[in-house]
Formats: C-alpha cells, sequence, structure tokens
C-alpha cells in the first residue's frame, strides 16, 4: 500500500465549505470532507436524497465545491454509469465519477442499480456512509440497521433481523476494490477513497457514520462512538483487492487482544436500550466467534 | 434514397443519424428490436456512441438524465410497463430540463399482461410535461426522431416520439432515408450552457424551497413555483419552436407541413373523425368510402398530444358539425382522454361541433375497418346529441358485467 496520508500530509486544499447544513458532530460531515479531499478537483458527485442533500444546501446555495447531480432514491448507481458514459463519448476519462449514498439508499432502494453497475463493471466509485438507519427522514430502521435498534419504525421491540452485510453483497460481484472504512478513522479512510481513484472499475466503500440525534448520544462522542464499534470488533474495517483481504491497521491491531466488551459500545448510546442481557451476551459470543475465525 | 424496413428499424436509423452520444436500454415487447439494432450500431462502429445494457427502465433514464446532466446527447427506448416503471424518472428529466429523446413503442399496460398495441402507457404520461409526438407511419417515425433532438435542445424540455406497437414497430414499409450531411446541418451538436464541469462546478438538481431567495452574489433566484411555472411557459412556446423547426425540415427535407394535426379531407367535411397515431391513417379508407356516399366527412391525426395543439385543433374543427373521437386509451372512470382534451379546446367557441368518443383496440383488439364505417355512419346519424359515457368498439362481453 502507498505511503499512510497523516494529519502532517493531508491535503489543506478543501472542497466542502466550512458552514453546512448537517447537524452537529455528524459523522458523514466528517468523512465527506476528508473524501473529497482525496477525490480531488477533477471530480463529479452523484447524490440521492439522503442527509448528504440537506448538508449540501438549498438552492441556490451549495455547501460543496465539486460539480454535483442530486438524482433519484434508487438511481445513484445507474446515474453514476450515465455520467461516466458522458465523460467517455467526451473524452474526459480522467474525471473520477463518484457517488455517494445513504445505507438505506443503497442496501435498500438503489441495490439493484448499484448490482447492475457492478456486474457490468462499470468505472465509478461507489461511497456507501452508514449512519445506520433512514436519517433523512427521521430514523426509520434500514437494511443496515443492526438488530436491536431502536428505530421510528422498530419503536419497541428494537429491530428483530440483522444487519444486511452489504460490502459482502458488493465484493460476491467481483470488483476489483471493496473497502470498508469509519469516520473514527478518517485518514484511513482518506487513502481508501484515494486508492480507489487509482483503480479502473467499479469500487465501493462503505463507511460507518455515526450520528448523534439518530443513534443517541452526545455530538462530542461522534469519534468516541465510531471507534468503539472498530474496537470492540463490531464493524471491521478492511479491503479486498482484486479478490484478497486484509484488515486495515484501526481492526489488524485488535487481532489477538483482549476487545472491550461490545456492551461498552450499546452502552454509549440511546437506541440499544431495549437490549436485554441475554442478547448482549448473544452478540458477544457472535463477535468472539467471528474474532477466533 | 429509400428503404424498406420496420418502424423500430427507422426509429434506430433516426438515432444514429442524429449522432446520439449515449444510449441506455432495456428490452420490452415491443421495444426490442429497436434496441437491438441500436447495440449492433455500436458494435459495429456505425455509431460512435456508449451503449448502456442497464438492469431495469429506472436505470434506462437515470443513465440519460446524468449523462444529459453532463453534456452528451442522451436516448432510451421503451413501451409498456416498462415506461411506467421510469415514472419517477420520467418527472425529473423534465424538471432538470434535459433534450432526453426517448421513443414508446405502445403497448397495452397490465394486468392482466398483453403485449399487443393500445395507447394507454403514453397517454397515462401526458401530465408529466414531457412533449409527446406521435407518428403514424414509418416515414414519420424516423423524421420524428431528428425532428424531436432539434425540438428537445432548442427549448430544454424532452420529447416523447410514440408509435404503434406492431402496427408500425414490426410491419415494414417504404421509407426515405434523410442524407447524415443534411442531418448533420440540421441538428448541431447539443452544447449546453451549464453541465457538470469539473472547471466549472454546480449543483444541480438542488433542494428548492417554497419561495425565492437569494443567491450568494444576492440575486434572487426562483422557488419551486416559478421553476414550474417557468416549464409550463415553455412548454406552451415550444408549440412555434416546433412550428418553425417541422417548417426548416420540411425547406431541407420537403417533409412536414403539418406538424401538429394531419388532415385529410377535412376542408368541407361536416364531420371529422379524429385519431392518434396509425389508426388515423386506417380511417382514411373509411372516410373515401363514406365520401363515396355523399357524407362529407374528413379525419384528423394528431401528431402532438402535449403540448396540446389547440389552436391548430380548433382551426382544424371550426364550424363542424360533429366531431367523433377513437382513441385506444382511456382515463378509467371518466372518458378518452384526448376527448377530453378536445371537448376543452372547443369550449371556448360559439357555435361549437358535438363530440362523440369511441374506446376500441385495447390490449391489441383487431380494429376491423368496418366497425369503424359502422361507427362512424352512426355517429353522422346523431350528430345532435354529445355523449360523454365513450361507446365501446368490438366488444364481445361473454356475460353481464355488475358494476
Ligand atoms: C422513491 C423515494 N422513496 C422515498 C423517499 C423518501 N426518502 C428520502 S431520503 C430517505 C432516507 C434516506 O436514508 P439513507 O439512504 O440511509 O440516508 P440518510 O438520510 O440516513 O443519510 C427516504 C426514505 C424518496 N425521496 N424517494
Ligand atoms: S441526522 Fe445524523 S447523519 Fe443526518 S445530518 Fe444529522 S448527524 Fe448527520
Ligand atoms: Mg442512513
Amino acid at each position: 500500500m502507498a505511503e499512510k496520508t497523516t494529519i502532517l500530509n493531508l491535503t489543506e486544499e478543501e472542497f466542502v465549505h466550512s458552514g453546512n447544513r448537517a447537524c452537529t458532530g455528524c459523522g458523514l460531515s466528517i468523512v465527506y470532507r476528508i473524501g473529497l479531499k482525496a477525490l480531488g478537483k477533477n471530480s463529479v458527485l452523484v447524490v440521492p436524497p439522503s442527509c448528504l442533500t440537506v448538508l449540501q444546501g438549498l438552492y441556490p446555495v451549495a455547501s460543496t465545491k465539486l460539480p454535483c447531480v442530486n438524482v433519484t432514491f434508487a438511481s445513484t448507481a445507474a446515474a453514476a454509469t450515465g455520467v461516466r458514459s458522458a465523460m467517455m463519448a467526451l473524452g474526459k476519462d480522467d474525471v473520477n465519477v463518484v457517488a455517494w449514498a445513504g445505507d438505506g439508499g443503497t442496501s435498500d432502494i438503489g441495490i439493484q442499480a448499484l448490482s447492475g453497475a457492478c456486474e457490468r463493471g462499470d468505472n465509478i466509485i461507489y461511497i456507501c456512509y452508514d449512519n445506520e438507519a433512514y436519517m433523512n427522514t427521521g430514523v426509520q430502521r434500514s437494511g443496515t440497521t443492526p438488530q436491536g435498534v431502536l428505530t421510528t419504525t422498530t419503536p419497541i421491540k428494537g429491530k428483530l433481523q440483522v444487519k444486511k452485510d452489504v460490502p459482502a453483497i458488493i465484493a460476491a460481484h467481483g470488483i476489483p476494490y471493496v473497502a470498508t472504512a469509519s469516520a473514527a478513522f478518517p485518514l484511513d479512510f482518506y487513502d481508501k477513497v484515494k486508492k480507489a481513484t487509482t483503480i479502473h472499475g467499479p469500487k465501493y466503500i462503505h463507511v460507518h457514520t455515526p450520528c448523534p440525534p439518530g443513534w443517541g448520544f452526545d455530538t462530542r462522542y461522534t469519534i468516541k462512538v465510531g471507534k468503539l464499534a472498530v474496537e470492540t470488533g463490531l464493524f471491521d474495517l478492511y479491503e479486498i483487492e482484486n479478490g484478497s483481504f486484509s484488515l486495515s491497521a484501526p481492526s489488524q491491531r485488535l487481532v489477538g487482544k483482549k476487545r472491550p466488551p461490545v456492551s461498552d459500545y450499546f452502552a454509549a448510546q440511546g437506541r440499544f436500550k431495549s437490549l436485554d442481557t441475554d442478547m448482549v451476551n448473544t452478540i458477544q459470543q457472535q463477535v468472539d466467534a467471528k474474532w477466533a475465525a | 434514397m429509400h428503404i424498406i424496413e420496420s418502424g423500430n428499424v427507422a426509429a434506430a436509423t433516426g438515432v444514429k443519424l442524429s449522432r446520439v452520444q449515449v444510449i441506455a436500454a432495456y428490452p420490452i415487447t415491443p421495444q426490442t428490436p429497436l434496441t437491438e439494432k441500436l447495440s449492433e450500431f455500436v458494435e459495429s462502429e456505425q455509431l460512435t456512441a456508449q451503449y448502456i445494457p442497464v438492469e431495469s427502465e429506472h436505470s434506462a433514464m437515470a443513465v440519460c438524465i446524468a449523462a444529459s446532466t453532463a453534456g452528451t446527447r442522451a436516448f432510451t427506448a421503451t413501451s409498456a410497463n416498462g415506461l411506467l416503471y421510469m415514472n419517477e424518472q420520467l418527472h425529473w428529466a423534465v424538471g432538470a430540463r434535459l433534450p432526453i429523446v426517448t421513443c414508446v413503442v405502445n403497448r397495452g399496460i397490465g394486468a392482466p399482461w398483453t403485449v399487443w398495441n393500445d395507447q394507454q402507457d403514453s397517454m397515462a404520461q401526458r401530465d408529466v410535461g414531457w412533449i409527446q409526438l406521435y407518428a403514424s407511419d414509418h416515414q414519420q417515425i424516423i423524421d420524428s426522431v431528428i425532428k424531436a433532438f432539434r425540438l428537445a435542445q432548442t427549448v430544454s424540455i424532452p420529447v416523447m416520439v410514440c408509435y404503434d406497437g406492431y402496427l408500425l414497430s414490426h410491419t415494414y414499409m417504404p421509407f426515405d432515408l434523410p442524407e447524415q450531411s443534411e442531418v448533420d446541418a440540421f441538428l448541431p451538436p447539443f452544447v449546453p450552457k451549464h453541465f457538470l464541469d469539473p472547471e466549472n462546478p454546480g449543483n444541480f438538481n438542488t433542494v428548492t424551497l417554497p419561495d425565492v431567495r437569494p443567491g450568494v452574489d444576492g440575486t434572487m433566484r426562483p422557488g419551486y413555483i416559478e421553476i414550474r411555472h417557468n416549464l409550463h411557459q415553455d412548454l406552451r412556446a415550444a408549440l412555434d419552436s416546433y412550428a418553425e423547426i417541422d417548417r426548416e425540415f420540411e425547406q431541407r427535407f420537403g417533409r412536414g407541413g403539418s406538424p401538429f394535426v394531419e388532415q385529410y379531407r377535412c376542408d368541407d367535411a361536416r364531420f371529422v373523425a379524429v385519431a392518434v397515431g396509425s389508426l388515423s391513417y386506417q380511417l382514411r379508407d373509411v372516410i373515401d368510402t363514406m365520401r363515396e356516399d355523399g357524407i362529407a366527412i374528413g379525419v384528423m391525426g394528431v401528431q402532438m398530444y402535449r403540448p396540446f395543439p389547440d389552436q391548430a385543433v380548433a382551426s382544424a374543427l371550426a364550424g363542424k358539425e360533429c366531431v367523433i373521437v377513437f382513441e385506444k386509451a382511456l382515463s378509467y372512470g371518466n372518458q378518452g382522454p384526448l376527448y377530453s382534451d378536445i371537448k376543452s379546446t372547443l369550449y371556448r367557441m360559439d357555435d361549437r361541433p358535438i363530440i362523440h368518443n369511441y374506446i376500441l383496440g385495447l390490449g391489441g383488439r383487431e380494429i376491423k375497418t368496418q366497425q369503424l364505417l359502422d361507427a362512424l355512419t352512426e355517429s353522422c346519424a346523431r350528430p345532435a346529441a354529445i355523449e360523454d359515457t365513450p361507446r365501446w368498439i368490438g366488444l364481445k362481453l361473454q356475460e353481464e358485467h355488475h358494476g
């Protein structure tokens, strides 16, 4: 892997204006700023309805400095393909074409278009920021909401089903690059986006973005909560490059170490408060088994 | 040069001559041979374009929307359920003011499944804001496709070119093939003012507030309602643009002169039959027969349905005794959509004609010329009574249907 980016050599050029419409402490806000730095000026963005639509501002004011087309909810990946085809037709194929969608827009309504683009081998970067619910519409469950989480559509018992493993589904398409990342490790995310710009074909990055109002924690704990998800072994950071899997540093350093209990992560957020001890123990056993393998 | 080919090949050839840059399509009967032909044109390098075999019609229009926003000429085609599957995207394309052209090869809609022709699919899309052109033969298909691209980029509004499934898509007819150099002179490249450009970044289709709002430079920008008002005004103005484009097309290619409605033996007619697409040509035979019997009747084919060419319709029907509208579509629970539109156009006339409505041919039910003759004979015999409940032609009800 190329030299790791550090806070000392991170590019200073900003593509997101300071001050935008995201909530204080928004994990998406962090990764968007860092991700656009990694993409650089020669990029076109594609965005479906989500918190990102709001973050980007209300007409006629925009909070980002890159060209962006807002598209319908289910169509993100296909629209990215459309931009790519136009760039090819116009002989501007050095442009990065980058879709940014939420977990709902990716794992649920947009998965068909994403699967299509991956199967066709379209030369796009697709970034799914996973705040684990439909936040824009007021915290409803999505395919990637973890088991037990309280949302406005799982208000009493919490979500009964497990989190959909979207990166694994996308990896099963055999595309050249799949990676996971976290807002709590922004420079790791930066390097993954940067790497994606150098690879031809479909690239998929799934980035975990804590959300204070949706998850029920104080705005100052975004990084802390994001780190706990990784350090408890619940959300793993890895890359799958041309089929070969490698854990990224923040997860790699947990191998063979004692991890904090998942209950630390659950206790830090309001959304897990319907989980009983049995459920917490079951989840702990599942995580332990995964890490033992 | 004249060639004999199918309607779908006429459409594909029009697309090729228009030098489309991005094509995305998903197969559906009876549109399929059109997209097959286009992929052949692209793979054989007769056409330099990106062809994206998308996984759905929703994505087909997504590709066109994005490619058009990025500044390229984009095309797709579909039928029936495929068009309905695109519905959200049709609205998006027109709201974003993109000059996309789409062929709609008209077919009935499920349930129950039907693959045969009627016009319910495109008629059901009349309110989305797209321009709708209807062709009645193969020559009109190829010509309309070329004119559609010119119109779309002149007014920044997408255009549907509709033609009857099977009756036109799969039948073979001779038609003149326009010269590439002539088409190039008629249809300049698409050069948008604003497009997805890293050198000059813009945010497209941003959330827009109910009220007007100043930009960072202080100038007031429209709210949603102003943007939608302007679309409506521009659609009305597209009537004049199309008349102009049709004139220019006629000068260059020698065909045209009736962009909105095509009249046949209407001048001295007391009665006028009205239809859309190939049915208007089938009716010509009936009109000839009735003329031999001394009935002063003509037929008017409607070639542009949205924006509705009310002035052309009004002047064609002024002074007539009875107008008989035949439709392969229905606004369920009310009347045929064209009937309603024509009726509202006639409303402002002092001496307005009586108007009758027939529904026929749904789901490909064969339309027999004798049935048309019977219906017209019946209507001409009772021109005094307006009937808002449409009559159905050729129904074979097996038992009493209890509503
Ligand atoms: C076709 C369609 N269905 C529903 C919606 C309503 N909607 C807008 S944003 C959204 C949720 C987005 O969730 P996600 O993709 O997870 O992004 P987030 O808001 O969490 O950032 C929904 C359901 C829509 N805009 N379009
Ligand atoms: S709801 Fe959550 S994801 Fe959305 S802007 Fe607020 S903090 Fe960010
Ligand atoms: Mg979400």
